[in-house]
């Protein structure tokens, strides 16, 4: 028999929020990122040894920790690579249903993630046939840009 | 012969792992991981040199680092404590560092003991979003049942697996858990009721995930000096391994990918790390029992085959003919339930050792494999990133 259970005594509770705003730097290589999607571009950087256009830019390699060197332009639509439908809500992040996936868009070697809009997702089965990996989506883009990664998504690229 | 320096396991203990627990502060419930330990050990804790404490993100607690209000829960006052924090593997990170201590020559009598109470936030998932980018990656409802959604949807893309695949190991798991009187989730589930429960985020369901977990475990790792000179007989820690995958998921896809979301390869590279180091070169015909940490049923699949017990994609025909499971030939995976019914954040890692002990030294109770006497026992932490690897024997001699 616990303590508690022996004294009869109810348990207590203290109850508390963590309310903490932050101001994060996002750094030279992130911000002119974000000043693109305003334009209604999505830029990567090369790594110099792999060749490789990473997406989102990075200022140094993933793999081998060199700098990358300059930045590519890469197309506004690709193929999905992966990607899940979210039916369960979780506080504080957004109501569901929503789909998310990572794309490898035309140009790039890695993938970006993102939301995908413009599905009825409360089909599961078609939601995730339209989804499958391989399928081709477009960037959109917000008409009043907030300076975020928020100010893009993905949509079905259509037939 | 033992390739690294010898480092036994003495002993180990664990809460009954349950939601919520009322009649204990988080310190109280640690000294029951730390009690429970020592009394499993049989030694008191003044025989303690160093003490290690797992403790992942604080938010889950809700308390600024919450090592400091522990010390006195584990009884550290007057010695040597260390924070270990890597996420999902930091309880096996913890002991790692615990081995590291005794290798080191510094002490001969480490503890690891810790707790977690990660229904308490009320948000797990809200808390583990935090962990992604801020600038590219936040604005974006990423956690980790998304990031292994995605993952599980690539691994059933590349081959040709289906959710039915998924739900075997969620079976094999909780009739494995219904014998571990530790474990958080005890009831078993068939197939047909895992694909009927409901949509987290596809392909993961709520039959596929773990659940948040309440309750304490601790480990007490010895060094060979000191179990020769007290005649004891502890299960010996034979290889270890670790490393580490980006951190972008994105770059683990594409046309020039080196490692795909849907396997675990640097994972497979910390076990064969262990491997080597224990003389292991056969897996599936040296290895007893497998503890890896899989929190949901599709990790499972892909850590099965990165721990060289299947091929790749390989996982699910194996499930189906009945391995892995409790009363099958070859490796036994997850016999406790696994991470799939006990998720304790800061002391699951802890936990896959303390079973792999258990194990090996034919303690295990109603889960124990028959004549056990080599396991491996795995860890992942991070956006699937950090990987820890442990093989541990009954005794020092070369497995063959």
């Amino acid at each position: 028999m616990t303590a508690q259970a022996e004294s009869g005594t109810d348990p207590a509770f203290y109850e508390q929020t963590w309310d903490l705003s932050y101001r994060h730097a996002l750094g030279e290589t992130t911000s002119r990122f974000l000043a693109g999607l305003a334009k209604g571009e999505i830029w990567g950087r090369r790594d110099p040894a792999s060749g490789r256009v990473l997406v989102p830019p990075r200022s140094y390699s993933d793999r081998d920790h060199t700098p990358t060197t300059d930045w590519v332009k890469v197309a506004n639509e690709g193929v999905i690579e992966m990607f899940t439908v979210v039916y369960e809500p979780f506080r504080n992040l957004p109501d569901p249903p929503y789909a998310l996936a990572y794309v490898t868009l035309d140009g790039a070697d890695t993938a970006l993630v993102g939301y995908v809009k413009g599905l009825d997702l409360s089909d599961r089965e078609e939601a995730v046939r339209r989804l499958a990996i391989g399928e081709r989506v477009v960037v959109a883009f917000a008409d009043e840009p907030t300076g975020t990664a928020a100010d893009y998504w993905f949509e079905p690229a259509g037939d | 012969m033992s390739k690294i320096p010898a480092v036994g396991v003495l002993g180990s203990g664990q809460t009954k792992f349950v939601t919520t627990r009322t009649d204990v502060t988080f310190p109280e419930l640690v000294r029951e991981g730390s009690d429970l330990a020592l009394a499993d050990a049989g030694i008191p804790i003044d025989e303690v040199d160093a003490f290690v404490f797992p403790l992942a993100p604080d938010a889950l607690i809700g308390v600024g680092n919450g090592e400091r209000w522990c010390v006195e829960a584990v009884g550290a006052s007057g010695k040597p404590f260390m924070r270990v924090n890597n996420g999902g593997a930091t309880g096996m990170s913890a002991v790692i560092t615990a081995w590291t201590h005794i290798a080191s020559g510094m002490f001969d009598v480490v503890l690891v003991a810790g707790a977690d109470r990660v229904s308490e936030s009320g948000s797990a998932q809200s808390v583990l979003n935090k962990m992604w980018d801020v600038g590219y990656e936040r604005p974006v409802p990423l956690n980790t049942i998304t990031m292994l959604a995605m993952s599980a949807a690539r691994y059933m893309h590349l081959y040709d697996s289906d959710e039915r695949d998924m739900a075997l190991v969620s079976v094999k798991n909780r009739a494995h858990a219904a014998l571990n009187p530790y474990a958080h989730l005890r009831k078993p589930v068939t197939v047909d009721e895992v694909l009927a429960s409901r949509d987290l985020a596809w392909p993961i369901k709520l039959g596929d995930a773990c659940p948040a977990s309440t309750g304490a475990a601790g480990l007490v790792l010895v060094s060979e000096r000191y179990a020769k000179a007290h005649g004891l007989r502890p299960a010996w820690i034979r290889g270890l391994g670790q490393n580490t995958e980006t951190y972008w998921m994105g770059d683990r896809v594409g046309p020039k990918v080196v490692s795909d979301h849907a396997d675990a390869d640097a994972l497979g590279e910390a076990f064969w790390h262990a491997y080597r180091q224990a003389g292991i070169t056969d897996p599936r015909s040296q290895i007893d029992v497998a503890e890896v940490y899989a929190p949901f049923s599709s990790v499972e699949l892909h850590v099965i085959e990165a721990a060289g017990l299947a091929e790749k994609g390989q996982a699910p025909k194996h499930l189906a003919e009945g391995e892995f499971a409790l009363g099958a030939p070859g490796t036994i995976v997850n016999p406790s339930g696994g991470v799939l019914c006990t998720n304790a954040i800061a002391v699951t890692g802890a936990v896959r050792v303390a079973e792999a002990a258990n194990q090996v030294l034919n303690r295990a109770g109603a889960h124990q494999v028959s004549d056990a006497r080599v396991a491996v026992a795995s860890a992942i932490g991070g956006d699937h990133q950090f990987y820890s690897t442990m093989v541990l024997s009954s005794d020092l001699e070369e497995i063959a």
